[in-house]
């Protein structure tokens, strides 16, 4: 009785212990995000390359798609932009969300880069991206032929994210043309 | 002279502000607006309110808080229109629910373990106290 009293700090401080060091090396900066299983929120801005064309969130709807918030601005969109030329040349319609960014600069980006993207949605006062919930780009999203949410990964999106995170919920006969981004190298 | 201290200091105080200033119709707005920022967390630079941050998305979310305060919501609503799009996370209040739970009875338990623990070690300390009396006597 008297032994077992004391072994209760003792229990503590390893279960204390265990569960802290479980925790070390945890990603905290990525955040679930709010909308999954829910529509792409409601929208009306205009297509970068084309200001008469406006989009509604309408465009999601009939397709499987990725939506994609980038803008010149940022670092990491540069390093996973070969990625999206490599998603794109394999069918995957991309739908870009130019966040915040200045025309010239993001069509400078496209001619010497390359562009991966269906349409282009211009959000300079990042409202939509607010509606979205995004904190930073980049950041992807997967959207099912019914416009709902079902992926976000905030972030650089490589063959491994897209192995783990995206193909386990594309319908099967999409499997086929992405097969070859699943194999490609992990790092 | 003091006029131009004077002077001094309330172009220091439109500097210190300059970066985001905006019009509430009332008193009470603007309180409402000081109380949101500090109770809103920023997502991107985790652990600083977006009253504290100076990033992007923290900016944005100012300009729409005031624009919700503008539009007479509630603090509750304000805090809700952002949860449901950032998530609990954005509120330094977390929610009372399932995986909050021991967030918010945590330390009451512990607390009253703790006191059991304390009365049970005091008891039987003086148990055996009186017990030793008995012997000695």
């Amino acid at each position: 009785m008297r032994a077992s009293i004391w072994l209760i700090p003792v229990v503590l401080f390893f279960g204390l212990a265990a569960l802290l060091y479980a925790s070390l090396g945890r990603d905290t900066e990525t955040l679930p995000s709010a909308l999954i299983n829910k529509p792409v929120p409601a929208f009306e801005l205009p297509e970068l390359l084309d200001h008469q064309t406006t989009y509604t969130q309408d465009i999601f709807k009939g397709r499987w798609s990725l939506l994609n918030v980038w803008g010149s601005w940022c670092p990491t969109c540069y390093v996973e932009h070969p990625y999206f030329m490599q998603l794109a040349s394999q069918g995957i319609d991309i739908v870009g969300v130019n966040y915040k960014d200045n025309k010239a600069k993001a069509e400078k980006y496209l001619m010497d880069l390359g562009n991966p993207y269906s349409e282009i949605i211009v959000d300079n006062a990042g409202d939509f991206a607010l509606d979205l919930g995004v904190y930073g780009a980049p950041e992807t999203y997967l959207v099912n032929p019914d416009g709902v949410i079902l992926v976000r990964h905030a972030g650089e999106l490589d063959a491994q994210v897209w192995a783990e995170k995206f193909l386990p919920l594309l319908p099967n006969e999409m499997d086929a043309t992405v097969v070859p981004a699943a194999a490609a190298p992990m790092p | 002279m003091r006029g131009l201290l004077i002077a001094c200091a309330m172009v220091l105080t439109l500097a210190a502000q300059a970066f985001d200033i905006y019009e509430f119709e009332t008193a009470e707005q603007e309180q409402q607006y000081r109380k949101l920022i500090t109770e809103l967390r920023c997502p991107k630079c985790q652990n600083q309110s977006i009253g504290d941050s100076d990033a992007d998305i923290a900016e944005d979310m100012r300009r729409k808080t005031a624009e919700l305060i503008n539009q007479g919501m509630t603090n509750d609503e304000v805090v809700e229109y952002f949860r449901a799009r950032y998530g609990d996370f954005v509120s330094y209040r977390p929610p009372m629910n399932a995986t909050t739970a021991v967030l918010w009875f945590g330390p009451a338990v512990i607390l009253l373990l703790g006191a059991f623990g304390v009365v049970f070690a005091i008891r039987r300390a003086l148990q055996r106290n009186l017990g030793d009396d008995e012997e000695t006597l």
